[in-house]
């Protein structure tokens, strides 16, 4: 069964329809790339399937099930941007916050808890910097913190938005075996993504998109020089392989 | 000092205590919420509401005014979204217009209820800025209950707080619903503005709403100090303004609370362990020192030499 379906899905932003008939399925153990232009709707479309964005009309469905019934199964890496990183509080406790559903509504986290964000921490190399504050971390640690903070979660479906915009080679690295360490688990992880060159090394599937759904499936099927043109509409300079 | 004062007066200074710990807490969450002049913008649009109340009431009722003043609140705020959704305007300039709007009406209704029969003597200035001595013990009970309530409300949520003001988009993915916080929270938002403003006044609630907050933040990079902070220093200016206040008679309450707030402001800019003047220029030397050190080397090798 598939982990993720989505179908016939339209969103608009700001009186603008950004998303437009969207469907397609993920299976499990899979690692996707969520590929378009700028304005193509991406990060929308994550929104829309974590219910964080209305949508015009369409389904997604979890395991078959609406996504509020499922919820805790799924992990969400947000923009490094959406957050203000001046908030005063540090890199642990913004890892422990990812098991807050666990320890429960009005309830404090104990120590085991903050062991696990601790166990977190060092999986993305980040255990030296545990009670450093998030304003002074640098933009590769702080992704590596919000990255922690999803592996808490021990989720089944994970979606990262843009989760190596800006970062460094050595966090790139760190979060990209991450990323592969899931799916090898049978974990499920959808990323937006930037960077066509790295499209083909990083990913076994692609979504391109552009508002909707121009090609989807194995990288090496989806990822051509025809279907890449299509989704940026001709605005690109072809460097990959076929 | 506090011995000295008559029981009316203590128990007066209490609640001026607790609602500017309520104050200092609110205003952290309306600090990360960016919405630090909402609350100013809701202080000033509850003085109609307040005076309505009166008029048609026909005498001064604290649960009426507090009515009419949350309603009134309400709708300034209601305003405000509505503005910015039907329009291109930006939330600033829309608290902007309702903020003047709403004031504007409330002194001109006052101005007319102020003429009428009875209206010269119903002490409603003092909602303008504030008039501690004027509260009865009725008042200072339900004041202080509706602030320690407010309190209280933070400190049990004080986790879910957190994660909603750092990342509400991740807190919602947890389950934790964006609208039932912004719900509380515009909830705790006009309660507090509503039990300050005989006590403190509308003009100058901002004061204990705005200065605490920002003053906490020069001390401490945790949300848990931070908050614990700006509590203090909302209480310490509520009751050190109060007491002040007591001093000459018809000394409006306002005025002094936001002279003691600024004061704490001041000495935070200045003195916070964080981010005060003093902690950076001590920041600098460090980093000079340290740079200019292999420097300092260099040259008396270089002196050795010769």
């Amino acid at each position: 069964m598939s982990d993720l379906v989505v179908a016939g899905l339209s969103a608009s932003y700001r009186q603008n329809k950004v998303l437009h008939d969207v469907s397609f399925r993920v299976q499990p153990g899979t690692l996707t790339a969520i590929v378009g232009p700028n304005g193509a709707g991406k990060s929308t479309l994550l929104k829309v399937m974590l219910g964080l964005h209305p949508r015009l009309s369409g389904e997604v469905s979890f395991w078959g099930a609406p996504f509020a019934q499922v919820k805790t199964r799924i992990g969400y890496v947000p923009q490094r941007g959406s957050v203000d990183w001046d908030f005063p509080t540090d890199a642990l406790d913004v890892v422990t916050m990812g098991l807050y559903g666990k320890v429960g509504w009005l309830r404090r986290p104990k120590a085991a808890h903050r062991e696990q964000a601790m166990a977190a921490l060092e999986k993305m190399g980040m255990a030296g910097y545990a009670r450093r504050q998030i304003s002074q971390l640098s933009g590769g640690q702080q992704q590596r913190v919000f990255l922690a903070r999803a592996l808490v979660q021990n989720s089944d479906l994970y979606f990262l938005d843009e989760p190596l915009a800006g970062v460094d080679a050595a966090t790139e690295t760190a979060i990209m075996t991450t990323l592969r360490l899931l799916k090898e688990q049978g974990k499920t992880v959808m990323v937006v993504h930037h960077d066509l060159h790295t499209v083909e090394e990083y990913f076994d599937h692609v979504l391109l998109l552009n508002r909707t759904v121009v090609a989807h499936g194995g990288t090496a099927e989806a990822f051509t020089k025809d279907q890449v043109y299509r989704a940026y509409g001709g605005a690109l300079r072809w460097t990959g392989g076929a | 000092m506090i011995a000295g004062l008559s029981p009316n007066t203590q128990w007066v200074l209490f609640s001026t205590l607790i609602l500017g710990m309520a104050a200092g807490l609110i205003g952290c969450l309306a600090y990360w919420k960016r919405q630090s002049l909402m609350s100013d913008a809701l202080s000033h649009a509850a003085l109609p509401g307040v005076v309505i109340a009166f008029a048609l009431l026909g005498f001064k009722s604290i649960p009426g005014m507090i009515a009419g003043a949350a309603v009134s609140a309400l709708l300034g705020f209601l305003f405000i979204q509505w503005i910015q959704s039907s329009s291109k305007i930006k939330e600033d300039t829309a608290m902007g217009i309702i903020l003047s709007i709403f004031f504007g009406l409330g002194m001109m209704l006052l101005s007319i209820v102020n003429r009428t029969a009875g209206g010269g003597q119903s002490g409603l200035d003092s909602f303008i800025f504030g008039q501690a001595a004027s509260m009865t013990g009725k008042d200072v009970r339900t004041m202080s209950a509706l602030a320690l309530a407010v309190i209280a409300a933070v400190a049990i949520g004080f986790k879910e707080w957190k994660l909603f003001l750092f990342d509400s988009d991740f807190a919602r993915g947890l389950g934790l619903s964006g609208k039932l916080m912004n719900g509380i929270y515009m909830t705790l938002l006009i309660l507090v503005i509503v039990i300050g403003i005989q006590a403190v006044g509308v003009i100058l609630m901002s004061a204990l709403l705005i200065i605490p907050p920002v003053s906490a933040r020069y001390w401490t990079q945790s949300f848990k100090r931070m908050l614990i902070l700006s509590a203090l220093f909302g209480g310490g200016a509520g009751a050190a303004g109060t007491w002040i206040s007591t001093l000459g008679k018809g000394w409006p309450t306002g005025p002094f609370i936001v002279v003691v707030s600024s004061s704490l402001f001041l000495i935070s800019l200045v003195f916070g362990f964080q981010k005060g003047w003093l902690a950076k220029w001590r920041h600098v030397q460090a980093h000079k020192r340290q740079a200019a050190e292999p420097l300092r080397q260099n040259a008396r090798k270089e002196e050795s030499a010769v």
